[in-house]
């Protein structure tokens, strides 16, 4: 019998077959960029005072100063030496400090190596977060104490982490969401689409945070995807999208705030996409000018977050002179602090290189550090051996 | 610690010196422009011409389809290059550092290496893949790996890795030449070395699979690659001037690491009756030991010692602030020289009575 000959060859495939699982309308983000800032002027008028909380305003605002400011000085520890490199944040202040602000202390943030700003903002001290950039070591705060992930290079590895951490929570019972930072170009990655993934079928209590800041290194974001957004890439994996300002603190504040009660009570993960911009290069080490035109630059500075927040302080007259100056002393105390510190030679201890590589060090690494050991010994040795006696300053010189 | 590279030939005035960031890009230039089918792809290897700069102007020269910047996922570049090789291209792709290959392991390992293979030699792999490598560079986290022992344990590719401006060219050439996958890893610290390298009239360089005698000497050999030959000259240099030891050393710059050149090893250390191998990748299971296992198979009656290595130690790369301590020097390979039991008194040269360790050279 040929299949010709077979009857009922046109009737529909038995389930289970195709169905959609998720409504896909629900999921879709928001046409335009969701903003709150500069938003709410007409209702203003009209008399009654709505838009954002004030006390918020003013928090998130002493924020952004303070972040602009540390990302100043830490770029200026780059050309003193002080850092080994630093990636800026410089115009995603406002997303760092709404990712730090919207988490309860209960939740965890798992950042990349741009996010620096969004650790400090949560409180861990500067110092620690810079580890990494300064080069002593890897990883300089305590994550399990601080519920803040390693720093992480490899792009979109962290994803993964996040979400498997906000599983084991809710397994647990545990109320805990967990935020995960990742860039425009991280979300080409497959860890990225694989945490996606596993995120919806597990229903964890993640939230990804996307800065789409216009490149990654020097590739736009025109050659990185063809998606219509970055926040519709929630739709294919079941998770709801969302689309904002990410230059707009409160605005970003927001939707981060609400995905994560949602994750928290069970209603599963988000995907953001934050439309922000890169003020900086790359990194310190890196020359935009081979890739990118001024004027880009420019017309982001009009969109700034600091000047964002500002204006809408004053509009709803709750920026005096006073608050001004007040969020700029602290902003200039903490930048004076942090460069004060940076700028004593940290002693990392050679012999820390064997001590955390197991919990154990296997045989062949108590030789090798004796081996360190002794050469460190007579390294010292001979340093001594060259300075003239009773003259230690001199000697030091001759080394 | 000097990083500087003696060329075999003097250097002659009248030339600007080239570095191998130059010799690496001007062999991709050669490339593209003898053969359509070569085709670069990579992260930010288009307009910004790559971190390092290697692939500067390519784009511009030969536009986008022949230079291309590529969304970044290094499993979607290998598995990308891998079809575009079945339809007869040669993609040379460009990892941006040794610990970012690491999504593309899949790939390289499931695919690019055992396509010829699997399919009777139907589905040869031109490919090359670029990968800068190793420390010395001040980089922070996953900046530094030496990654060459994975690649090793991988039948199936070749693994190539050039020390000097000449061979940067001549071996990338070849590379790109060759109809299987070759694994280009590029030693970083390495990339600003500078000789005197006429781009109009490049060196000839034997193919992949031959390494060279960077030195000549008579007391042991120093067999080594990449970023570590520098060092190995350097201490070579100090041995001699030294005077105490007076060691004459010999230095072989392996230059391809698979497939394995024997024949030049052999034939050295069976001169000078003794091997130190040098690297940065971790000892433990790492190239050192198949090396030092094949010398002893092919040598045996020949050495007056036990080969030795001098290698990373066996621990994850370190921060930029403690990376000296961790990669060998002139002084960790001058101490296993010192080791190789002059005692026993069966060459001349060699110096009576050097015990066990304790940093004598400092
Ligand atoms: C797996 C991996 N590949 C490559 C790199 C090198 N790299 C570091 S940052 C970067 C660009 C990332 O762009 P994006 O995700 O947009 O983040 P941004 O730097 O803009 O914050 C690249 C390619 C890396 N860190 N990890
Ligand atoms: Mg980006």
């Amino acid at each position: 019998m040929t299949v010709l000959e077979q009857p009922g060859t046109y009737a529909p495939a038995p389930p289970p077959s195709w169905r959609p699982r998720t409504e896909a309308a629900p999921l879709l983000p928001e046409a335009e960029p969701y903003r709150v800032l500069g938003t709410r002027t007409a209702e203003r008028e009209g008399g009654e005072q709505t838009g954002p909380d004030a006390g918020l305003l003013r928090r998130l605002y002493a924020a952004v100063v303070q972040g602009r400011r540390f990302n100043e000085q830490a770029t200026a520890l780059t050309r003193q030496g002080r850092l080994a490199v630093y990636p800026s944040s410089r115009g995603q202040e406002a997303c760092q400090v709404a990712a730090a602000l919207a988490l309860r202390a209960e939740d965890w943030l798992f950042p990349s190596y741009r996010d620096t700003l969004a650790a400090v903002a949560r409180g861990l001290d500067p110092v620690e977060v810079l580890s990494l950039l300064r080069g002593d070591w890897h990883h300089g705060y305590d994550s399990p104490g601080t519920r803040v992930a390693p720093l992480c290079t490899p792009l979109a590895t962290q994803l993964p982490h996040a979400v498997g951490l906000a599983h084991a929570a809710r397994l647990k019972g545990d109320q805990v969401a967990a935020l995960a930072l990742v860039g425009d170009g991280g979300t080409s990655e497959g860890d990225f689409h694989e945490a996606l993934n596993f995120a919806a079928v597990w229903q964890a209590p993640a939230v990804f945070l996307v800065q789409n800041n216009g490149f990654a290194i020097s590739v736009p974001l025109a050659k990185q995807t063809a998606a219509p957004s970055l926040a519709h890439k929630a739709v294919g994996y079941g998770v709801p999208g969302r689309l904002v300002d990410g230059n707009d603190a409160v605005a970003v504040h927001e939707v981060l705030t609400e995905a994560l009660d949602r994750a928290r009570s069970g209603g599963g993960p988000t995907l953001v996409e934050a439309v922000t911009y890169r003020l900086e290069a790359h990194t310190n080490a890196d020359d935009a000018t081979r890739y990118r035109a001024d004027g880009e630059v420019e017309a982001w500075r009009a969109h700034d977050p600091v000047t964002l927040l500002e204006r809408e302080l004053r509009d709803r007259g709750l920026l005096d002179e006073e608050t001004v100056r007040e969020a700029e002393e602290a902003a200039e105390r903490q930048a004076a602090e942090l460069r004060e510190r940076m700028h004593q030679d940290p002693q990392p201890d050679p012999m820390e290189l064997f001590a955390h590589v197991y919990a154990e060090p296997t045989p062949q690494l108590r030789e090798q550090a004796a081996q360190l050991r002794a050469e460190l010994a007579a390294e010292h040795e001979a340093a001594a051996a060259a300075r003239p006696a009773g003259n230690p300053a001199a000697g030091e010189e001759t080394r | 610690m000097s990083t500087a590279v003696r060329q075999p030939t003097a250097a002659r005035t009248d030339r600007k010196p080239a570095t191998m960031g130059q010799a690496l890009r001007r062999a991709l230039r050669d490339a593209l422009a003898d053969d359509p089918a070569v085709h670069v792809l990579g992260e930010d290897v288009g307009t910004l011409g790559g971190v390092f700069r290697v692939t500067d102007g390519l784009a511009a020269e030969f536009g986008a389809d022949r230079c291309a910047d590529t969304p970044l996922a290094e499993a979607g570049i290998l598995g990308t290059a891998v079809g575009m090789a079945m339809y007869g291209l040669r993609p040379v792709v460009e990892m941006q550092f040794d610990a970012f290959a690491y999504p593309g392991f899949e790939q390289l390992v499931s695919h690019v290496s055992r396509m010829r293979n699997r399919t009777r030699g139907r589905l040869p792999m031109p490919m090359t893949v670029r990968i800068p490598y190793g420390g010395g560079i001040g980089g922070v986290e996953h900046h530094s790996d030496s990654s060459e022992a994975y690649y090793l344990a991988t039948p199936g590719l070749h693994v190539v890795t050039p020390a000097t401006v000449a061979d940067s060219y001549g071996l990338l050439r070849a590379a790109i030449a060759s109809d299987d996958p070759v694994v280009f890893l590029e030693p970083k610290r390495l990339y600003w070395s500078k000789a005197d390298w006429d781009p109009e009239e490049p060196d000839a360089v034997p193919g992949i699979g031959r390494a060279v005698v960077r030195r000549r000497g008579s007391s042991a050999t120093l067999i080594t690659y990449g970023p570590s030959v520098p060092v190995c000259l350097e201490a070579a240099e100090a041995a001699r001037e030294d005077g105490a030891e007076g060691w004459d050393l010999e230095v072989v710059d392996l230059r391809t690491l698979s497939p394995f050149d024997e024949e030049t090893v052999a034939a050295s250390v069976r001169r000078t009756g003794r091997a130190v191998v040098v690297h940065e990748s971790p000892g433990f299971a790492g190239p050192g030991g198949e090396i030092a296992a094949r010398i002893t198979e092919r040598c045996f009656h020949h050495l007056e010692a036990p080969v030795l290595r001098v290698a990373g130690f066996d621990i994850p790369y370190p921060p930029p602030m403690l990376e000296r301590h961790h990669l060998p020097g002139v002084d960790r390979v001058l101490d296993a020289v010192a080791r190789l039991q002059w005692e026993s008194g069966f060459t001349s040269g060699g110096r009576g009575g050097a015990e066990g360790r304790g940093g004598g050279a400092l």
